[in-house]
């Protein structure tokens, strides 16, 4: 008994300030969100396109620029080493989510739109929020980086936000994996089990757009071939700030907050 | 005349593709149930197109004196399956006949694996199997006796599988797991490599074995290539290696302590399993050390100021680990719990071919680091851990032993890093050349066979993760079990379903 107290004092109150502080500290190799620099690109150099495994970046009409598109993008950093000039920079910006899958091509044409869901889902939902969770072919790199969210680090429950063990239980789905054929129909029959209103996030490159195994005959391509998807939430597997912070800003949490 | 008639060579080694000896079938199949007897385990036994021939190709592995064993046969539409006589063979014969519709006459139990499409170029493509078909399980009749369904989509944060009970009150008969949901048709597109995506694809056949594999493939890549990475590059391969599977078992620990209600171990290590994974995402970004490992070195290297604070930071996760760990083994509720569930037999465990914690868990004192060392494990060695009952305590003690080993071994290397770059670009692939990779992956013995073709691409590409091995075990350790102990069970093995699906 005494060896359990003194390990609990040992081991300390550990959950991240986040999003009432300061978000824990990303490495400096974290891949986050690029930037492009527009106009600068040599007409016939297609570099950073082939050298890309999703092919995630297109080239403008008149040649000059570059789009990647987030929900394709493995943050690989491909593109970053091609470009002869260094157009395309991976930032330290870990918020990466969108709920309007076009938003996910970079460079933005305007002002993104907010994450946020509209204001009768926020309602409902903002204050106790329970997720089903499907791994339609995801890799586990995705699966285990939405479970670290309920680790006492992060601690998802302080939000009213729990995973269930029953699609009877839940307000949504949270998909990852591309969908393979043979996760389809449980995937289907998942969904229709969740009571209205429901809400669907596909978290990673696979959910988003079916990443790697986009052309793949075995796969779906993603989530949004099936299912309406309310979150897009990219990455490789995205960091669990950054799926963090597509849920709160969703759910209208992070409203009040600052640009981070 | 070769031992067992087949071609030997070393972990890594490649040949040229003609120096495979082809045997009659006969010959061949007398060899592999010959060799297993004698105590080799076999690693791989598939199927390829060669100009529409089908050709089976078997790699025996002998632990015992650190070499492997290799020979082919060409095979018409069925052969006399091995099964009969060795156990080991039953996973691959099934997934010869999925892949490439060649029956194994005599197999007891030709269930399907992945209900994949036929990799055949000749076959005709039938479509996927329907809910129906996949519903053929083994049952029981009696009194009291009920049939338990979970999955494909299970209560947890988890990929799917279908687990299907045949019970009698609350003890489990007979676990038939049936897999394949999470198949992504990576075999078939590895076969148009390497390019752009094959790496990728490496890194992400099973997620939480990128490390893993990405070194296996670097190998691979490396051997047919006829290259090396220099030894800075071995070390920190070596270094990533371990620092997956330190983040795998304490991620392990945590959730047998969760699954049996202990939540402070639960807890703890939940918290300091992203602590190590931070460690990897230092090193190169990511988490699960993506982009890290290439073929001829590693993409990313450690400078004097990062080196420093890795050693410290993991001198701080180990104290933290310890006091979190040490609290399960002076639990009496925790021991009642994980002792004698979910036992497998040492005898049973060889002859199902296990790898890996399960298998060393039964005291088969396997582990390719010390048995078929490559790169920095030829000159770093690390003990292998052994447990002795077979039990969800065995598994999970093996797991603490290795977690403790991995940790010096990370600070040994980081506090004598060689000196160089770490880097060598790979040339092209020498055409018609055959290689076999081993890999002690955290789950276990991961195995890639390739052949390169004329063109310095692949001729085939076969992928074998250690769950492919040690799923049929664990429906074994579950046998006479309590069903309420299955989580436990099924935690203490953890296996990959997607590494076994493809």
């Amino acid at each position: 008994m005494l060896d359990l107290l003194l390990a609990r004092w040992k081991q300390g109150h550990q959950t991240f300030k986040y999003p009432a502080g300061p978000p824990p500290v990303l490495p400096q190799r974290f891949a986050g969100k690029p930037t492009l620099q527009a106009g600068q690109c040599t007409p016939d150099c297609n570099r950073c396109l082939t050298g890309c495994p999703t092919q995630a970046l297109k080239k403008s009409e008149d040649g000059l620029s570059v789009t990647l598109d987030l929900g394709k993008c493995l943050f690989c950093r491909a593109c970053e080493h091609a470009c002869p000039k260094q157009c395309i920079n991976f930032s330290a910006d870990f918020q990466l989510a969108a709920s309007n899958r076009a938003e996910l091509c970079l460079p933005h044409a305007g002002e993104p739109s907010p994450i946020m869901a509209e204001e009768a889902i926020r309602k409902l939902l903002g204050r106790a929020l329970k997720l089903r969770q499907v791994s339609a072919g995801g890799c586990n790199a995705c699966e285990a980086d939405t479970n670290v969210l309920t680790t006492i680090g992060w601690d998802l429950s302080r939000f009213g936000i729990a995973f269930v063990a029953s699609p009877r239980h839940a307000d949504g789905l949270l998909v990852t994996g591309p969908v393979t054929q043979a996760m389809r129909s449980a995937l289907e029959d998942t969904y229709a089990a969740i009571p209205h209103p429901k809400i669907v996030i596909a978290v990673g490159a696979c959910a988003v757009s079916g990443g790697l195994f986009a052309d793949h005959q075995e796969t779906c391509g993603g989530v949004s071939s099936l299912l309406p998807v309310d979150l897009f939430i990219p990455g490789c597997p995205p960091h669990p700030l950054t799926i963090l912070h597509g849920i709160l800003a969703f759910l209208g949490k992070l409203a009040a907050e600052s640009d981070t | 005349m070769h031992k067992y008639d087949f071609l030997p060579l070393h972990n890594g080694q490649s040949v040229p593709a003609g120096d495979l000896p082809l045997l009659s079938f006969g010959t061949f199949r007398h060899a592999v149930i010959d060799g297993v007897k004698q105590g080799l385990d076999l690693a791989a036994l598939f199927g390829s197109d060669v100009e529409g021939q089908i050709r089976l190709t078997a790699v025996l592995a002998s632990h015992s004196e650190g070499r492997l064993y290799t020979a082919s046969t060409d095979v018409g539409t069925a052969f006399e399956s091995l099964t009969p006589d060795c156990a080991q063979a039953q996973r691959f014969e099934r997934e010869i006949y999925e892949q490439w519709s060649v029956f194994p006459t005599g197999h007891p139990w030709l269930k399907p694996v992945r209900f994949q499409q036929p990799l055949a170029q000749t076959a005709d493509n039938q479509p996927p199997l329907s809910r129906a078909q996949r519903e053929s399980f083994f049952s029981m009749d009696g009194e009291e006796v009920h049939e338990v369904a979970v999955g494909p989509v299970h209560a947890g944060v988890i990929e799917p599988g279908h687990f299907r009970f045949q019970c009698h009150g609350e003890a489990v008969y007979h676990l038939e797991i049936a897999l394949g949901y999470q198949h992504r048709g990576i075999e078939k597109a590895l076969s148009s490599g390497p390019n752009l995506r094959t790496r990728h694809y490496m890194e992400t056949l099973s997620g939480d074995s990128t490390v893993g594999h990405g070194t296996n493939h670097a190998l691979m890549i490396e051997s047919l290539a006829q290259t090396a990475p220099p030894p800075r590059a071995q070390a920190i391969r070596g270094i990533a290696l371990e620092l997956e599977r330190l983040a795998n078992h304490l991620g392990d620990l945590g959730a047998l302590a969760g699954d049996i209600g202990f939540l402070p171990t639960h807890a703890y290590c939940g918290r300091i399993r992203g602590d190590v994974l931070n460690l990897t995402a230092s090193l190169c970004g990511n988490r699960f050390g993506r982009g890290l490992v290439m073929p001829g070195g590693v993409a990313f290297d450690i400078d004097e100021s990062m080196r420093q604070n890795l050693i410290k930071r993991l001198q701080t996760i180990e104290a933290e680990t310890r006091s979190a760990v040490e609290l399960l083994w002076k639990s009496p509720s925790v021991l009642a719990r994980f002792e004698k569930t979910g036992t497998l037999s040492q005898p049973d465990a060889k002859r199902l071919g296990l790898v890996g914690v399960a298998a060393r868990a039964c005291g088969l004192a396997h582990d390719v680091r010390h048995d078929f060392p490559l790169d920095i494990y030829r000159f770093a060695h690390i003990p292998v851990s052994v447990g002795k009952e077979g039990d969800v305590f065995a598994r999970a003690m093996v797991r603490w032993l290795e977690i403790q080993r991995s940790f010096a071994f990370v600070v040994d290397q980081l506090t004598a890093l060689p000196e160089g770059t770490c880097f060598n670009a790979p040339p092209s692939l020498r055409p018609r050349h055959l290689a076999v990779t081993l890999t002690e992956g955290w789950r276990g013995r991961i195995c890639h066979v390739a052949q390169s073709n004329d063109d310095g691409g692949f001729q085939c590409y076969k992928v074998i993760d250690p769950s492919f091995c040690n799923w049929f075990g664990l429906a074994q350790a579950m046998r006479n079990q309590p069903i309420s102990d299955f989580p436990l069970c099924n935690k203490s093995f953890n296996l990959s379903y997607c590494g076994h699906d493809l």
